[in-house]
């Protein structure tokens, strides 16, 4: 059986988390389908620890393309490059995470290759007895799953949405090849030139990476009352996050914006705060882990979702949970 | 300069009501509207028409009643448009959609600019922008925030990315995906209205733009819909009122038995 592939994300020389779910994910789909695990990682002066992490965490094989063109991103470098591995070697499928790059390069060399694409995928699995891979996603404003399948054409792809599994677990033990492919010039070519990344210090947290999102909407009232919400994740370590009615009022940004026309996230605990829970802003978030509700209309939708719903005004629980939440973590830190 | 803006029409579901036993939403009495993130590149490329001399033309593939759509982009101040209507058409997956996008804008001819929204409402997958400037072999920028300077062969634009913005200088023509971070999308006005009222709207099929039967719908698509299952949406827990001040410090222990509980702080 031919290779699962999976796209590793590095930016400045750091490989992100989200490629470590994709080994976990993609170790399952080789174990059933009985075919080595391949890592495949563009960039430039990787380092040989961040490869070997890519084997101690389940890749048997890791292509690497080191190349100062592809320091960053740049969608026909990086699709070139990609393409010819693909012809070369193959794969059964090649799944990358559903962030920016992997969104926008994966419809790019699906297209070129004219196989199937899904996007967005939370779950994968393999069909028994054709070994197509079954890509599950959320639908119709994440109501419904839809289980979607490419049957005639290779690579199967899909991209995988953000902490939708956990980072598999290094294993010091585990050994791996490294195959460095070097190519010619020509490839490198772009008519797009990258200037610059400036870090945005509001999204510090990126709400699609954060562990805890703490979130509001419309129920917060004004703008200047967004303070204490700020406040709240800030003691229990979370991003902000916003429902899409306070960013049309312009009371946040649309980084922070949370629900189908926004981002999509799948933190370990959400806390809605003054959100009546639209069918666009559940989709969203109903892969939390955790949710906790506070609103003041008994029948919002969002108590619907929530596993603990406080009924009653956000003005008065937030301040007094943000005091008590300040004198457990201080008898915490004086234990 | 010449723009084109592909769109799709969607239900408009921000208020739409679920079925509680099937967990799927009720169609039934469900307006279409432009897709809601497709208004942000129509605004673009509006923008750029009041800086700079440009032609707009929006083009969209589906049901007749799809020209609605495209008469409303009209109405807010697009040139003219194209709608890509055939039943060869249904059933169309992201690459057959792109494939039928991108052989209209391939007959058009002449652009300089493709402008799309960064994804439609109701299939959500994003992957229609890409697939078109695939197909055109052109450069691309998703996610795109700010259209920085626009010169004669070449764009600067600003994006979002995690954790931040990269700025990215391309070479036109090009395909831009925005997000709504871009601008206010405004409201057509009357006069625009009363233009897209008398405006002739061609129906193209696959003919029209040399299509390839192979390459459209269910046949030119590579993915299969195996099957669609509802998603347990509810999960309803315990649910607490605050009455009065008393239930108020209930509430707060509530909460933070719930964190301790969960190991969440």
């Amino acid at each position: 059986m031919s290779e699962v592939w999976t796209l590793a994300e590095q930016r400045n020389g750091m490989v992100n988390q989200v490629s470590f779910e994709l080994l976990n994910r993609g170790k399952k789909l080789s174990e059933k389908l009985n075919s080595p695990l391949a890592s495949v990682i563009l960039g430039y002066h990787i380092k040989k620890e961040r490869i070997d992490e890519l084997i101690l965490r389940g890749a048997d094989k890791v292509y690497v393309v080191d190349n100062k063109h592809l320091a960053n991103f740049l969608i026909e470098p990086y699709t070139r490059v990609l393409l010819s591995l693909l012809d070369e070697y193959n794969p059964h499928i090649f799944l990358a995470a559903a962030t920016t790059l992997g969104r926008t390069l994966m419809p790019y060399i699906a297209i070129k290759k004219k196989t199937g694409l899904t996007a967005d995928c939370t779950i994968l699995d393999i069909e028994e007895g054709t070994d197509n891979l079954l890509q599950t996603r959320p639908a119709i404003g994440g109501n419904i799953l839809a289980m979607i399948k490419t049957p005639d054409t290779k690579p199967q792809m899909a991209t995988v949405r953000p902490h939708s599994t956990k980072p598999a677990i290094p294993d010091k033990k585990r050994k791996g090849k490294v195959i460095y492919k070097k190519y010619d010039d020509k490839i490198f070519k772009s008519r797009t030139k990258f200037i610059k990344f400036i870090k945005d210090e509001s999204q510090q947290v990126a709400i699609q990476d954060a562990k805890i999102v703490v979130s509001a909407g419309r129920g917060i009232g004004k703008k200047e009352k967004f303070k204490m919400i700020d406040e709240l994740a800030e003691i229990i370590g979370g991003a902000v996050g916003a429902s899409r009615d306070v960013v049309d009022r312009g009371w946040k940004t649309y980084p922070h914006q949370v629900g189908l026309s926004g981002k999509t996230i799948s933190p370990l605990l959400y806390i809605a705060n003054g959100i009546s829970g639209s069918v666009q802003h559940i989709a969203g978030i109903q892969s939390a882990e955790n949710i906790i509700a506070i609103n003041k209309e008994p029948d919002a939708q969002i108590f619907k979702l929530a596993d603990l719903g406080i009924v009653g005004d956000l003005h008065e629980i937030v301040p007094l949970l943000i005091e008590r939440l300040r004198e457990y973590k201080l008898k915490e830190a004086q234990k | 300069m010449k723009i084109i803006v592909p769109i799709k029409q969607v239900p408009e579901t921000s208020n739409v009501k679920m079925d509680e036993e099937t967990g799927t939403m009720i169609r039934d009495g469900i307006e279409s509207i432009i897709n809601p993130l497709d208004l942000y590149a129509i605004e673009a490329a509006i923008r750029l028409k009041e800086q700079f001399l440009s032609e707009i033309t929006v083009i969209s593939m589906g049901p007749g009643k799809a020209i609605e759509a495209i008469k409303e982009a009209i109405a807010m101040g697009c040139d003219n448009g194209v709608l890509l209507s055939d039943r060869k058409f249904a059933g169309s997956d992201t690459w057959a959609t792109s494939y039928v996008l991108s052989q209209c804008i391939k007959k058009i001819g002449k652009y300089d600019l493709i402008l799309c929204g960064e994804r439609a409402t109701d299939g959500d997958t994003a992957q229609v922008g890409p697939g078109i400037a695939s197909f055109l072999d052109l450069p691309l920028s998703t996610f795109t925030s700010e259209i920085i300077c626009l010169e004669k062969n070449s764009i600067r634009i600003k994006r979002l990315v995690e954790g931040g913005y990269e700025f990215l200088d391309m070479q036109l023509p090009a395909v831009l995906t925005v997000v709504k971070e871009i601008n206010d999308p405004r409201l057509p006005t009357l006069k625009g209205k009363l233009r897209a009222k008398e405006i002739k709207i061609p129906m193209w099929g696959p003919k029209n733009i040399d299509a390839q039967d192979e390459c459209l719908g269910l046949k030119g698509s590579p993915t299969r819909v195996v099957k669609i299952f509802p998603q347990k949406v509810s999960r309803e827990g315990e649910k607490f009122i605050v009455k009065d001040e008393d239930d108020l410090s209930k509430a707060i222990e509530k909460i933070m038995d719930y964190l301790i509980l969960k190991e969440l702080i």
